[in-house]
């Protein structure tokens, strides 16, 4: 297991080799080959459904007129294509009952 | 996509590896980031975004059904922002592709 900190991929790749065994290249290529295939999937306009993890969501954005916080000047804001990510239920009760015993 | 079509597309793709070996690996790498964040830690993946947590202050809230108000507690809510390279993938597809639900 990793310690406390931010989770890498690094990581990732780690508890996968501790806990089934596969060597070091094994685990990496698992661990990008995930994450790639989630980023490919998006980068096709599908959206990515995880139970249990979440949802991620495509949104198309309309342009609208926008401003620049420091300036006040008015910059048009393109339309544009976001990804939105929403939790799934497991996911969302384990971080809610964090610090509660 | 769902969770169980990214296990077989994985596995199609990366045809060294068992099914199951992927099933195993893709429930580990998920739990694993369920398991960070609900230790209040945050996951961060290189060209793909990262996961912090959200803090949402007490409020009142209604019971939909009889109206009454209803105290709800602080919580925690785990956000993504999407990293650049994802961003520009998917804000990219916008011109050729409808979202796929």
């Amino acid at each position: 297991m990793h310690n406390s900190g931010t989770l890498t991929k690094a990581e990732l790749a780690e508890t996968l080799s501790e806990t089934f065994g596969f060597n070091k290249r094994e685990a990496k290529l698992l661990v990008d080959a995930f994450f790639e295939e989630i980023r490919a999937t998006l980068s096709s306009g599908e959206q990515v459904k995880l139970s249990g993890f979440g949802n991620f969501e495509l949104r198309d954005k309309n342009p609208r007129p926008g401003r620049n916080p420091r300036t006040g000047e008015p910059v048009p804001i393109e339309a544009r294509r976001v990804v939105t990510f929403k939790p799934g239920q497991k996911l969302r009760t384990h971080v809610e009952n964090y610090g509660k015993d | 996509m769902t969770k169980s079509e990214l296990i077989e597309s994985l596995s199609y793709k990366l045809d060294r590896f068992s099914q199951k070996d992927i099933e195993q690996a893709v429930n580990t790498m998920l739990d694993t980031m369920i398991h960070t964040l609900a230790q209040g830690n945050r996951i961060e993946i290189r060209g793909f975004g990262s996961f912090t947590l959200h803090e949402r202050k007490a409020r009142m809230g209604r019971n939909p059904k009889t109206g009454e108000q209803v105290p709800l507690p602080a919580k925690r809510v785990p956000h993504f922002k999407p990293g650049k390279a994802l961003r520009e993938k998917v804000n990219a597809s916008r011109e050729h592709t409808d979202i796929i639900r």
